[in-house]
């Protein structure tokens, strides 16, 4: 009851402020230099989406973004699942874990282009290399969390530890592996934009700076739009389905 | 020096040494075309620190990070102790912080540039909204999750809304928002260097940038060594700070 009645003033809040934006541009307050009446964005967004003038560019981008997490998840977990028989190694990298994301990992990129030239690679690695860490760590505090008793099962049935880790561990640690694959998904898309945005040849980001040095307010705050939705939605979503897990998890 | 102290400054002595080494035997497979040595990088970052033009960009990137923080810190604490202290304002924005957090910011730097112009105001606000969402998050559920007991003493006691609020809500809560405080910290600073990347003349951003277009390898690792050492330094003290202040709580 609360949550819807939180819920409704969420709506009416956004809502008004909208709003208020679209009568402080139409009004003059805001010139159209410096911001776009929001109906004016929606419907230029849906116009631009129609004409698939940004359609190489948004595959792009969101090839990058998935190959990014994707890699990120599969090689967080794997390493997550390593370091956490690895008592040593765990030691010593754990204040790297802790300093990492003080680093702005954006500082590698110049580095990355250097290396791999102006293409995919580095964008993707900015994308790989922020999101990595967010999987090991929730990796290695879910794998902290699974009950002991289930180990015992686990050595009862004899099983060897990739059988352990595939059917016992990360199965119960499955919520905690969810919240890194929400964050990794975050990360890669903070990490490929924004490498985009800072150089290169294609993609949304780019599309964006390019626009915004253009002056091109048209094409601009329809894709930042488009961004902000994006981003939102699959935080959302992820979101949404990591409560059902945990809620599910509890009741068991 | 207590035991576990020995072992976690060797813990740190080995990690220091293992990144060097990888770094080391990253330089020897990709030669000197794409990157520069551990050692010729600390001598060409000590060669700019010896340099008083390169302490202007480092004075710009400082000024800038400092009004960010401060901006970040007393908005991210104003927030969080509101949103904390009326729950149904908190279940309303809640959603809205977290979304915050996770969109990529960077995009909406072309709309601070256009509201702000070339300045060193733009690359302030682009800093501060980087790093005001976890000040505001953690301060707000540290605010939450206290001890209802507190608030009851301290109205027992008749004490006044600001005195609650210095000495009992702030001390109870110091722990949860430390640790947003430290994360507000890295945002800010990341916050502030890419605001530079783009819209500035002056500061470690800027430069960044044009050693790039420059493809000046040997600047680029300096500074981004320059930048690593002071984010991990600075973190690492936070950190240490952070794990003490939790302990200390019952």
């Amino acid at each position: 009851m609360k949550l819807t009645r939180s819920v409704y003033y969420r709506f009416v809040l956004i809502g008004g402020f909208v709003l208020l934006l679209e009568l402080l541009c139409r009004s003059g307050v805001i010139d159209r230099l410096t911001m776009q009446p929001p109906t004016d964005m929606v419907r230029d967004l849906v116009l631009l989406l129609i004409s698939g003038k940004m359609n190489a560019a948004m595959l792009k981008t969101f090839v990058n973004v998935a190959v990014a997490s994707g890699l990120a998840v599969i090689a967080g977990i794997a390493l997550g699942v390593a370091l956490h028989g690895w008592h040593a190694a765990r030691q010593v990298l754990e204040p790297l874990f802790a300093t990492y994301y003080a680093i702005p990992i954006y500082a590698f990129y110049p580095l990355l282009i250097i290396m791999f030239g102006l293409g995919d690679v580095p964008q993707v690695l900015t994308g790989f290399m922020l999101a990595v860490v967010a999987v090991i760590v929730n990796t290695l505090n879910g794998l902290d969390r699974v009950s002991r008793v289930l180990m015992k099962t686990a050595r009862v049935y004899r099983l060897g530890p990739i059988a352990t880790a595939l059917k016992v561990t990360l199965p119960s640690a499955a919520p905690y592996l969810l919240t890194g694959v929400r964050l990794a998904v975050a990360y890669a898309f903070i990490g490929v934009i924004g490498a985009e945005f800072i150089m290169s040849r294609t993609g949304i980001g780019y599309e964006i700076s390019f626009a915004y040095n253009n002056f091109d307010n048209r094409v601009m705050y329809p894709l930042i739009l488009l961004i902000l939705i994006t981003s939102i939605a699959l935080n959302a979503a992820l979101s949404h389905w990591e409560r059902v897990i945990a809620r599910r998890r509890s009741r068991s | 020096m207590n035991a576990q102290g020995w072992r976690l400054a060797l813990n740190a002595l080995v990690l220091i040494v293992s990144l060097l080494l990888a770094w080391e035997a990253l330089f020897a497979v990709v030669g000197s075309q794409a990157m520069t040595s551990p050692l010729a990088t600390f001598r060409y970052l000590a060669q700019l620190l010896a340099t008083p033009t390169f302490w202007d960009h480092v004075e710009e990137t400082s000024r800038a990070f400092f009004f960010a923080l401060a901006i970040a810190i007393l908005s991210g604490l104003a927030i969080g102790f509101l949103l904390g202290a009326h729950r149904l304002s908190g279940d309303i924005f809640e959603p809205v912080l977290v979304s915050f957090y996770s969109i990529p910011k960077i995009t909406l730097y072309p709309i601070i540039l256009l509201a702000f112009g070339l300045s060193l105001p733009a690359k302030i606000a682009f800093g501060a909204i980087h790093g005001v969402v976890p000040i505001a998050i953690f301060t707000m559920t540290a605010v939450r999750n206290l001890n209802p007991i507190l608030l009851k003493t301290a109205r027992v006691l008749r004490l006044k809304p600001g005195k609650i609020i210095v000495s009992v809500l702030l001390p109870a809560a110091l722990p949860e928002v430390f640790t947003g405080l430290r994360l507000g910290f890295a945002l800010t600073l990341i916050g502030t260097l890419l605001g530079e990347m783009f819209g500035s003349q002056r500061g470690l951003g800027y430069l960044l940038m044009t050693a790039i277009g420059l493809q000046n390898v040997p600047l680029i690792m300096a500074i981004t060594l320059l930048i690593v050492l002071f984010a991990a330094s600075v973190s690492t003290v936070l950190i240490v700070v952070d794990h003490r202040l939790h302990r200390r709580m019952p």
